[in-house]
């Protein structure tokens, strides 16, 4: 090993230290609890989320890769049009999912003396803005389009 | 073994070697094969600018939680301590100052408000160095093994930090351990890891960043993507790119996107007053009503068992003269009116209120401790964690600290603690105990 390998390892070694320090106090908690949320955290997005999100996204790309006729709009590709939207209202989905599908009714209106109801209303209306903001853009882009060849056509 | 010689060969080590050696030559199919990473955005200047942002994110995220586990003052007495088996962690961390009123609000609106604004980031910073969990073969030296032990408490921390935040903040207690410790010792066992990776990356986020101008990536469509062509020591650029179907900007607009999204359907709840309709979808975006007395609430008179105080309710003082006090005679002394907030650890506020009442140090005096070190404040609710607090003595003398008998000019709602409820200037917001009940000053020796 290098020099610099050897200064790695030692303040790897010394953040092991810290570590296992403040994981001891963590596993006082709920042993098993605090080891399956932790390692839960730690592959849940590589192997859930990513597995998801990457596979639908694959699927929808090669789908319009197959049948070029699908994936645009008077020559206007519309594909990012579709995800920006799904992924802004699946990231609030993903943050507020407790609030708007409704978990914690009880725990939620016993403390605030709120209802839990609107949220799931609210998050339907912020996704159908952010659809509806994203197609007003898609139908500019397209007729600016047409106008700009019916121009040079002309 | 005679000197000079040169030392027998080790079969052993030869054959361990060349095994290891094939193994790497032959990773498994599937995502082990750098050609299955086929994205062209991925890549040492991309994973940079993400971290860039996380850098100083991660920084304030850590100091201002840090800070808020500082305002409970733990140190003080045990009945503060949520954590009594801290140790290192805390022991050390100084007295929680009494002002200016807006310190607590101003600090954990940025914990929370942050915290959600960084998701998306973390999120995008996982989807970029996503072949290196892959990476073939798994383990090559002592140092990169280590580093791999490192990065999976950086990732699970990050993300466990993350999600028991965001749930905690939406009455979602779905653990068998509880938030206060979770988050707390979690965030160490996060920064631990989170330093040391600071440490031996920031040198090539520095140089990945210099190798590719933002300004001109920004200015570059989708048409013109190239897979970047920077060194790249640690494989994140696909070897075998395929088209791009985003523009590197878009990409990067989208995760900015995440975050004003997050950020503006969700602040309104600390700013408080007129931007609390804007947070759509935070726990407190909800308005409580218009009147005088309705603002948010942490905690219903109903959660906690209070159903109905009467006229036999008495404030119990306790010291050198102990003194039992009505309500009546408490509006009877001296009243002073503060303008405070309370703010939740959860990250919302209930704005500027109008507060009225006795002063926390004339009460001491009645008490016969004017120059008293701590009050142990105890509710009359029976149930339920923060029913009593221990206050420090800057607190305790701070012109605004009161036993508040009434707000915004009207007597205090039963929800928000009548007949008298603790409120002070930069307190935590269940440190402004309501409902009081006993009040006990001690004067240090």
């Amino acid at each position: 090993m290098r020099g610099r390998d050897w200064v790695a390892l030692l303040a790897l070694l010394a953040s092991f230290v810290v570590a296992g320090y403040a994981a001891q106090r963590l596993l006082a908690g709920h042993v098993p609890g605090i080891v399956g949320w932790f390692l839960g955290s730690g592959v849940g997005h590589d192997f859930l989320l990513f597995p998801v999100y990457a596979g639908l996204d694959a699927a929808l790309v090669l789908l319009l890769r197959r049948r070029p006729g699908l994936a645009t709009v008077r020559g206007v590709p519309w594909l990012n049009h579709l995800r920006v939207p799904v992924a802004l209202s699946g990231l609030l989905l993903m943050v507020w999912s407790p609030l708007i599908l409704r978990v914690p009714v009880a725990a939620y209106a016993a403390a605030s003396g709120l209802s839990p109801q609107p949220y799931l209303p609210r998050w339907l209306a912020v996704t159908g803005v952010l659809f509806a903001a994203s197609a007003v853009l898609l139908a500019i882009r397209a007729l600016r389009r047409t106008w700009r060849s019916g121009r040079l056509t002309a | 073994m005679a000197r000079g010689q040169p030392p027998p060969p080790n079969v052993t080590v030869m054959t361990i070697r060349g095994l290891a050696r094939r193994i790497a030559a032959h990773p498994p199919p599937g995502p082990f094969r750098r050609g299955f990473w086929r994205s062209p955005l991925r890549g040492p200047w991309f994973t940079a600018v993400l971290s860039a942002a996380l850098l100083p994110g991660i920084t304030v995220l850590f100091l201002t939680g840090l800070a808020s586990y500082t305002a409970y003052d733990p140190n003080l007495a045990p009945v503060n301590d949520a954590t009594p088996d801290k140790g290192l962690l805390g022991s050390w961390l100084p007295l929680w100052p009494a002002g200016p009123s807006w310190l607590y609000w101003l600090n954990q609106g940025i914990h929370v408000t942050l915290g959600l604004v960084l998701i998306p980031v973390v999120l995008a910073k996982l989807w970029s160095v996503l072949p290196k969990l892959f990476e073939w073969p798994p383990v090559r030296s002592p140092v990169q093994f280590a580093e791999r032990v490192s990065l999976l408490l950086l990732v699970a921390g990050a993300v466990f930090e993350l999600v028991t935040g965001v749930m905690n903040i939406q009455y979602y207690y779905a653990w068998p351990f509880g938030f206060y410790q979770a988050h707390y010792y979690g965030a160490w066992v996060f920064m631990s890891a989170f330093v040391v990776h600071v440490g031996l990356k920031l040198r090539r986020m520095v140089l990945s960043l210099r190798g590719r101008s933002l300004l001109r990536e920004l200015r570059t469509p989708l048409a013109d993507v190239v897979p970047e062509q920077v060194p790249d020591p640690d494989h994140l650029a696909a070897s075998d790119p395929a088209p791009a179907t985003i523009s590197r900007r878009g990409a990067l607009g989208l995760v900015g996107a995440g975050s004003l999204v997050l950020l503006a359907l969700s602040v309104g709840q600390t700013v408080a007053g007129w931007a609390r309709p804007t947070a759509l979808l935070a726990p407190r975006g909800q308005s409580v009503g218009n009147g005088p007395g309705q603002f948010q609430v942490n905690k219903t008179a109903a959660a906690v068992g209070v159903t109905r105080v009467d006229e036999t309710w008495r404030l119990e003082l306790r010291g050198p003269a102990p003194v039992a006090l009505s309500r009546a005679e408490l509006l009877r002394m001296a009243q002073h009116t503060a303008r405070l907030p309370i703010a939740c650890v959860e990250g919302w506020s209930t704005g500027l209120q109008t507060w009225s009442g006795v002063r926390l140090a004339d009460l001491a005096a009645v008490a016969g401790a004017p120059d008293a070190s701590t009050v142990f404040v105890e509710s009359i609710q029976r149930g339920g964690p923060f029913r009593s607090v221990t206050l420090a003595a800057n607190q305790l003398h701070a012109a605004d600290t009161l036993l508040a008998l009434r707000v915004n000019g009207v007597d205090l709602p039963l929800d928000h603690g009548y007949p008298a409820r603790l409120i002070g200037p930069a307190l935590p917001g269940v440190h402004n105990t309501k409902w009081v009940g006993r009040m006990t000053f001690l004067v240090a020796a």
